[in-house]
């Protein structure tokens, strides 16, 4: 960095780097979220601790202003950009680590009809930094893939997405299979989407409704007993 | 107040054409009042409940009916809880593609694809405010696979014969790397909806 005005990345104490990290973030900023990243690994973080301290942290703060209006969709997806590049250097060293903290596996899909997918992944990334090991079928999924998936990963959790008032209710539809296959019982179903809300999620028997990506990563983990 | 007063409150992506549909059937102010709320709000869907709400309680007991110019709109039932509660109706569709189209050829259309992309003559028109700027495609121009990646085609479901907004139109489709698709459309059945509670 050339501006005198500018942070040196390097020059600041840890405390003062992850809050700056969870500022550059907030402001989208890729280039110096990965270069924080890479620091913080130099200096003998964890990566579990880089990703739960900073880049999780950091998204959780987003996920609350774009609650409450303050953000809206094209800033959080540069701030998910942002946290997409610090993960890149943490993804292959959680992957090869012994501290790995999974919480399991969670399987996330758009229903069948819709092929709207960003809010579907920005929950998948945020689920990612909560630990579970994630299995993303896309979009547009009819309930033969979730349960095809649910065959093959033995998911802790069921998350479903929906864009469309015209398709939310095929929600209701997986959920009343898994409960007629008898795999409702013991695989949480957890759904999101921009028209949803609790009373819907209540009216089709969801587990949980995921009102933004930051609040589902915090109720899938309470729904392993991992809550923090 | 004259007898049988009824008041349209709509999105204001419907004005042009509200009005236009007005002159055709013959509709004066006095019979039909026209109240628009911005069209921005097609992109925060939560807030046109509570938007429609507010001119409901201030102006409901002006009118004897009340069409709201709104579909579904992604509102998650909000809106027709709203209307529920002020005696008032809206289009019986999720969204205006839906009811410029007819539920019939819409369901064609996403049918024969479903990574679709409606622009009607309004979002034309407003192309570069409402979907450009509106999703900020003019500051983050590498967010535009993100946001339409998993279309095929841009659908431009035209109410008004018009060739310059078609040509508008198919430069859209090029900018967002769409397909281009022609349907001309109409006023659909927000014609019918409009004769109907105008008329009665």
């Amino acid at each position: 960095m050339s501006d005198g005005e500018d942070i040196i990345l390097r020059d600041l104490n840890d405390a003062d780097l992850v809050e700056q990290m969870k500022d550059d973030l907030y402001d989208g900023l890729a280039n110096e979220v990965h270069e924080a990243t890479q620091i913080l690994l130099d200096r003998g973080w964890d990566a579990n601790d880089v990703l739960s301290d900073a880049l999780v942290e950091g998204m959780r703060i987003v996920g609350i202003d774009f609650r409450d209006g303050i953000l809206f969709v094209p800033e959080v997806l540069q701030c998910a950009g942002a946290m997409k590049s610090g993960m890149e250097l943490l993804r292959p060293i959680l992957a090869n680590s012994e501290n790995k903290a999974s919480l399991g596996t969670y399987v996330i899909g758009t229903v069948k009809g819709d092929i709207h997918d960003i809010g579907k992944n920005l929950v998948g990334m945020m689920l990612e930094g909560a630990g579970f090991e994630v299995v993303d079928l896309g979009i547009n999924n009819p309930v033969e893939n979730y349960l095809a998936a649910i065959d093959k990963h033995n998911p802790s959790v069921l998350g479903m997405s929906a864009l469309l008032t015209t398709t939310m209710p095929y929600m209701g539809v997986v959920i009343e299979e898994l409960d007629k296959r008898g795999i409702l019982a013991n695989l949480p179903v957890m759904v999101g989407g921009a028209p949803l809300n609790q009373e819907f999620a209540d009216a089709i028997n969801a587990t949980s409704y995921g009102r933004d990506a930051a609040v589902s990563a915090e109720l899938a983990r309470a729904l392993v007993g991992r809550n923090r | 107040m004259r007898q049988g007063r009824c008041l349209v409150l709509a999105c204001g992506a419907l004005a042009k054409e509200i009005v236009a549909l007005k002159a055709q059937l013959g509709l004066s102010d006095e019979d039909v009042a026209l109240q628009c709320l911005p069209a921005e709000l097609h992109n925060r869907p939560r807030e046109i409940a509570p938007r429609v709400d507010e001119v409901l309680t201030a102006r409901r007991h002006e009118f004897d009916r009340v069409l709201i110019g709104y579909g579904e709109c992604g509102t998650g039932g909000a809106l027709d809880e709203v209307l529920a509660r002020h005696d008032a109706q809206r289009l019986p569709h999720a969204h205006c593609y839906e009811f410029f189209a007819g539920t019939t050829q819409f369901a064609e259309i996403v049918e024969a694809e479903l990574g679709s992309f409606f622009l009607t003559d309004y979002l034309v028109r407003n192309f570069e405010r409402l979907v450009i700027t509106g999703l900020g495609l003019d500051r983050f121009p590498h967010l535009r696979d993100s946001y339409f990646g998993n279309y095929r085609d841009l659908v431009y479901l035209a109410q008004l014969d018009d060739e310059a907004l078609q040509k508008q139109a198919r430069a859209a489709a090029e900018r967002l790397g769409l397909n281009y698709v022609y349907r001309k459309v109409g006023y659909g059945d927000l014609a019918a909806a409009l004769a109907e509670i105008g008329h009665v």
